[in-house]
């Protein structure tokens, strides 16, 4: 039945393709920092609209869910031990669930980078004789952009999520870890699938409408004969529970279970954090994470498996433990509390910069605050763009309370904004020339405020301007304050500072 | 191919080795070696949660995902199976396990519907061209309205209540539970004897497209749940 | 930090709850200059309630702008010159959520960079005997009502440092509440930060300037005349949009409406 396997050009860029390519060659590499980039997002209106709709929807979900759980902030405090208990003895427990993984028939492989990573998975598809996967979604393997990687071994990865189906057929990126294609509205899914379906496998119907149902359900038709033909499926795993060996995937559709039952072969690229001790830890997370991600008492379909099954889904099984920078962050006694993570994406359901600069902004698969907390920990802050996205922050704290994990993410942001203050003072070369403005600022205060004598003289400076204007600054352009102003007024600063008013009418103080 | 598995396991145990070696130098500052002492955990595993009727909170919550359930007797349980294999709108046939009650196949096979057993296993074009499976369960949540399945005889292996469109799915009173903890507990004997789990709550759906929850995507898009309540 | 409400002080009577209390003002250095009226406000509220007010001329600033812009080592100078202006008060009173919030958590973690354990010591103490105005009149003086007079239709804006890192909860509501002739409206989407963040707004001005917009146009659809918040940064913000949108809506601090009594 169906279709097969073909290249096509079309929406390709003129190259010969088994899956549509990303724009921007799907990469965030060579992108404009987050203040650059998030110019041209702010303007895509219908973005905009899409985002702080299906934010608020979240939002408010998570908050009803939450509130109907009696014991939420002890089941935060239970999440956040267990996790730390696992970070603080990594090795103890990925050594754990090796052996129970091996045990259980699995072949386990470790993989320092996101390059190994991915070629661990080509050279078992090629090993296997595959020529296409399907997969389930996984940030992980987008951190490590195993499907371009895939397709240069000519091999077709075919995403299967209805979310990630969107992006790959949209020749998009994925704007959220949770909700990857949270920026599309149902029209423009509409119409990525009537124009694109029909080059990659079964047509979208030519009637399809813009209502939800009807467009599930043409990706439901579209996949099927994907989920039959598949001999091998990739996946990552939300859970790896080291008593029993066992994988969790935590999912909606049922996609993710066609891929962990239907293939012969599965692939599954998992991070090295993403260990629970027990196959009892599972109870704390199974009640944090539908609540806190979707804000659902529970997801549709949780699967768990301990490697091989005898007549039961795939029998040759491997896992790949990534480390890919998680033991940089490991050796950070600040940054680690980000390895709790759990990837439920409340932080960035919360987030006002996220939601109004939407996804691809940030330079990374992982945006809003855990990716800025996690992203320049991963990949260190050489680059600009990774430099900026600590600053992508108005410190507000509205992720940390929202957190299963309790995160403290304005605490780490912090301490990356230092990180990248020091790089960018041990760099003699490559500063542009607001870094130098600002670090002469910040050289300025620190002698300012450190001596009252100095910033009662600063004062008089500002007293003096005060007299001079003597009215509202309008959109004038005063170069430190051009950005102030270019969309906000400001009075004038008064004649008198307090510290005079108090000399005056009290005569006292020192 | 073993080549090639000579070579990834080569370079396996380099990154292996190299991996071991970062976590041990980035975690030098811990110098208690004991995950227990190190870091407590202040939680007690298995708690359920007081409810006043832990089955009728159960059924409630499930059809708060659209699914539809039916409460009955024990001796009625096979009529109730080919009632909702009609109700769900399966006319010819069903997918059954071969450890599923032979009542039940004998009552289905009687109102006329093909009850095909997993037993030689159906292959996946056949399950695809199924209109619906017939299994039992191993556990009910009420909190959560899951149903858990542990895949032993009477639940058939994961494929068949996957790719069938409809699942007509039989729990006991005395299976439901109030909480997480609780059904963890009780699964857990089975993931020890290496069996797999699938927690179902409701039928298929996403919420990919605008946030809004649509039922139905790849898994079962409609679920009939049978509660037998003198069970 | 426990701290035993109401009349802390044997001469306090009711309605001088601060009553031979001495508290020590850190007037912050954006209210020093930018807005010397509502440090006049806070003395004004502090005197009436009983209350002996010093400033301690060597104070500057709590530090923020270096420290959230991730120069620590710039910030010590701050958190030395905070500590020598206020060490010895039991009471320090700032009219500001952010930069309570920054003294209380952020010098002590400036202090451990410096790994001078004397220091840190006197910082980990120092630190915490500061209050935002709202925690000093409900937790230490235990007044709500402080005899204010406002004949105003009003919305307030919950900043995001006092809300979440300080948790004032209702405390600024229940502040307004008995406050004399004043309507107060519920803001639309009032957890949501008004976009100011310090350098934030300069850094990523675009996004500061979207979020900015977003609060001034819930503050218009609440059709006050004033909004109301704890923090004159947040406000200068908010306030600079309404301005550039002629709306004729005006930013308040929340310590010029307590301030305001019926006889002004």
């Amino acid at each position: 039945m169906g279709t097969e396997l073909r290249r096509i050009t079309e929406g390709n860029h003129g190259v010969a393709r088994l899956t549509p390519a990303p724009d921007n060659g799907g990469t965030f590499l060579g992108m404009p920092k987050f203040q650059k980039a998030v110019k041209t997002e702010l303007e895509l209106n219908v973005q905009r609209k899409n985002m702080r709709n299906a934010t608020t929807t979240i939002r408010n979900k998570r908050a009803l869910r939450v509130s109907e759980s009696p014991d939420w902030e002890e089941v935060r405090e239970a999440a956040t031990e267990i996790k730390n208990r696992v970070s603080r003895h990594l090795d103890y427990y990925l050594e754990q669930a090796e052996k129970s993984l091996t045990a259980h028939g699995v072949h386990v492989h470790w993989a320092r980078d996101g390059q190994e990573a991915n070629q661990i998975v080509a050279d078992i598809a090629k090993a296997k004789g595959v020529d296409e996967v399907v997969k389930i979604k996984s940030i992980t393997t987008q951190e490590t952009d195993l499907n371009e990687y895939l397709e240069e071994q000519g091999i077709a990865a075919w995403e299967t999520d209805l979310a990630e189906l969107i992006v790959q057929l949209g020749h998009d990126r994925p704007s959220h870890i949770v909700v990857p294609a949270i920026h599309r509205n149902r029209a423009e899914v509409r119409e990525i699938f009537l124009r694109e379906m029909k080059n990659y496998g079964r047509p979208a119907p030519e009637d399809v409408s813009e209502n939800p149902p009807e467009l599930a359900n043409a990706a439901r038709l579209h996949l099927r004969e994907k989920f039959l033909r598949a001999k091998m499926a990739v996946s990552g795993a939300n859970f790896v529970l080291a008593d029993t060996g066992s994988l969790v995937i935590v999912e909606s559709e049922g996609n993710g279970r066609m891929c962990l039952t239907l293939p012969d072969t599965l692939v599954s690229m998992v991070g090295i954090e993403k260990i629970l001790p027990s196959f009892d830890d599972l109870e704390v997370f199974l009640k944090l994470l539908p609540r806190s991600a979707t804000g659902e008492r529970m997801n549709p379909y949780n699967s768990v498996w301990s490697g091989v099954t005898d007549g039961d889904g795939p029998q040759e099984q491997h896992v790949i433990f990534m480390d890919n920078g998680r033991t940089d962050v490991l050796a950070d006694a600040v940054g680690r509390e980000v390895l709790r993570c759990i990837r439920c994406a409340s932080c960035i359901n919360t987030c006002p910069v996220y939601e109004r600069a939407g996804g691809h902004a940030y330079g990374s698969v992982y945006p809003g605050p855990i990716g800025i907390s996690l992203t320049p920990q991963l990949r260190g802050v050489e680059d600009p763009v990774d430099r900026a996205m600590p600053y992508a922050c108005s410190l507000c704290g509205a992720c940390n309370e929202v957190c299963p994990v309790k995160i403290p993410f304005t605490d780490i942001i912090l301490h990356l904004r230092h990180r990248v203050a020091q790089a960018e003072k041990a760099d003699r070369f490559g500063a542009d020339k607001e870094g130098t403005v600002e670090r002469n600022l910040m050289k300025t205060a620190g002698w300012v405020l450190g001596d009252a004598k100095h910033f009662e003289k600063v004062q008089i400076a500002t007293r003096g301007a005060g007299k001079v204007l003597k009215r509202p600054l309008g959109p004038i352009p005063v170069p430190i304050a051009e950005r102030w102003l270019k969309y906000r007024d400001v009075e004038v600063p008064p004649t008198d500072t307090f510290r005079t008013w108090w000399k005056k009418n009290r005569q006292e103080g020192e | 191919m073993s080549a090639q598995q000579t070579e990834m396991s080569a370079r396996d145990t380099a990154a292996r080795a190299e991996i071991f070696a970062r976590i041990r130098r980035g975690t030098a500052d811990i110098t208690d070696k004991n995950p227990e002492t190190d870091t407590p955990i202040n939680w007690t595993y298995g708690g359920g949660i007081e409810m006043e009727d832990v089955v009728g909170t159960f059924v409630q919550k499930v059809i708060d995902y659209s699914a539809t359930v039916v409460r009955v007797k024990s001796a009625d349980v096979a009529q109730a199976v080919v009632e909702g294999l009609k109700a769900t709108g399966a006319r010819m046939n069903t997918a059954v396990p071969a450890g599923l009650d032979a009542d039940w196949i004998y009552a289905i096979r009687a109102a006329g519907l093909e009850a095909r057993v997993d037993d030689p296993q159906l292959s996946k074009e056949t399950l695809n061209e199924t209109e619906a499976v017939v299994t039992a369960a191993a556990c009910g949540v009420a909190d959560t309205g899951t149903i858990v399945l542990t895949h032993v005889a009477d639940q058939g292996r994961r494929a068949l209540t996957l790719v069938p469109d409809r699942h007509v799915c039989v729990v006991l009173a005395s299976q439901v539970v109030s909480d997480v903890p609780e059904a963890v507990q009780i699964v857990k004997p089975a993931v020890q004897e290496g069996h797999p789990l699938t927690w179902i709550s409701g039928g298929s759906a996403t919420s990919d497209i605008e946030l809004s929850r649509v039922d139905g995507v790849h898994g079962p898009r409609t679920l009939y749940v049978i509660v037998v309540d003198d069970a | 930090m426990t701290t035993i409400p109401a009349a802390a002080s044997s001469t306090a009577t009711l309605d001088k709850p601060g009553g031979g209390m001495t508290v020590g003002l850190f007037i912050t250095c954006i209210n020093d200059v930018m807005f010397p009226q509502t440090g006049e406000a806070v003395v004004k509220i502090l005197e009436r309630l009983g209350c002996t007010v010093e400033f301690p001329r060597a104070q500057t600033c709590c530090g923020q702008m270096t420290t959230n812009s991730g120069y620590f080592e710039e910030s010590i100078p701050a958190v030395k010159q905070y500590v020598k202006a206020f060490s010895g008060y039991d009471y320090v009173v700032a009219p500001s959520g952010s930069c309570t919030g920054a003294v209380r958590e952020q010098h002590p973690m400036l202090a451990r960079e410096t790994g001078d354990t004397g220091f840190i010591r006197e910082v980990d103490e120092v630190s915490q005997h500061l209050y935002d105005l709202p925690e000093f009149l409900i937790d230490i003086l235990g007044v709500e009502d402080v005899g204010a007079y406002f004949p105003h239709r009003v919305t307030y804006h919950p900043s995001c440092h006092g809300r979440r890192f300080l948790k004032l909860g209702d405390k600024p509501a229940r502040l307004l509440s008995h406050v004399k002739g004043m309507t107060l409206v519920p803001l639309p989407m009032e957890e949501q930060c008004c976009g100011f963040g310090g350098t934030f707004c300069i850094k990523n001005s675009d996004m500061s300037a979207a979020m900015a917009a977003d609060k001034a146009r819930h503050i218009r659809e609440t059709d006050a005349e004033y909004v109301i918040a704890g923090d004159n940064s947040c406000l200068m913000n908010i306030g600079g949009v309404l301005s550039r949108q002629n709306s004729g809506v005006k930013a308040i601090h929340l310590a010029e409406i307590l301030a305001n009594t019926e006889e002004d």
